[in-house]
């Protein structure tokens, strides 16, 4: 049976969704199949699959990827879906612990491609925010007053960048000592 | 570059190289060679492949398009990492164990 949930989580909040994702997997009910802000379930045994996330460099259309997700395939993962950049992926927990990365070297590299990817997003954010919010004042146009949402959204990226870089950082002290 | 160390996961995957294997061989024969200790997790496993091909420090086999299915091998260069490679190792153990043993 398949049961549809819809959830909202910000971009950079992947871990906390991710985690939500694996709690399901826990519980019997693991990702089939994902679209926006949308998540399809199927009933499994309960740990029967181990859930990732991964944004991935390239659109998920694009060859690099493709090779990528058929590499990923040959090593028992499968390739649930993708929303814009971010891929979902899910191995059978007997196949062994399921992670992405295995060293802080390609974590830090990582969460750099992540980190980057929010900047520019919350730079979107915050000019069309600014933009419409100079012609709502401009022009007294209400509608105009939506840039103010933009503007919100780019302050919470902000914070969630900080989050990520705090992240980051402490991933590169671990570095200095241990590879 | 010459003296810097290799990573751990570079070294076991040039070891596991030295016979073709594709990228699930490497995971299985690294985890094995390390009684289970090092796990390769898939993607930094692909960054490193691709690096390393890209280094000439390993070659795809011809033949096989599939990503899944591709082998791979050392190369005379990869070798001679190796080689320098352990020559570092052995002057840390011999330094280790000098020391620590006069304690």
């Amino acid at each position: 049976m398949r049961t549809t949930i819809h959830k909202v989580f910000w971009v950079w909040n992947f871990d906390k969704e991710e985690k939500w994702l694996n709690e399901m997997a826990a519980k019997g009910l693991c990702l089939v199949s994902v679209g926006l802000f949308r998540y399809d379930f199927e009933e499994c045994e309960p740990g029967e699959y181990q859930i990732r996330m991964q944004m991935l460099e390239n659109r998920p259309n694009h060859p690099e990827s493709q090779k990528y997700m058929e590499f990923l395939e040959g090593t028992n993962v499968e390739h649930v879906g993708s929303v814009l950049r971010w891929a979902y992926f899910r191995k059978k927990a007997a196949d062994g612990a399921f992670e992405i990365f295995s060293d802080n070297e390609s974590r830090v590299k990582y969460l750099t491609q992540v980190i980057r990817f929010i900047a520019l997003l919350a730079f979107i954010n915050l000019y069309i925010g600014a933009y419409n919010t100079y012609l709502a004042i401009i022009h007294d146009n209400v509608i105009n007053y939506i840039g103010f949402v933009n503007i919100a959204i780019s302050f919470f990226a902000a914070f969630g960048i900080l989050k990520l870089m705090k992240k980051r950082n402490n991933l590169k002290k671990e570095g200095q000592v241990f590879e | 570059m010459a003296n810097s160390a290799l990573t751990e996961a570079v070294y076991y995957i040039l070891l596991s190289l030295t016979e073709p294997l594709h990228g699930y061989g490497i995971m299985q024969n690294v985890s094995q060679l390390s009684n289970g200790r090092v796990n390769l997790a898939a993607g930094t496993l692909y960054g490193a492949i691709n690096t390393l091909l890209e280094k000439n420090w390993i070659n795809a086999l011809p033949g096989e398009s599939d990503s899944r299915k591709k082998e791979y091998l050392i190369t005379e260069t990869g070798k001679q990492m190796l080689r320098s490679e352990l020559a570092r190792l052995n002057e840390l153990i011999e330094n280790g164990k000098r020391i620590l043993d006069a304690q």
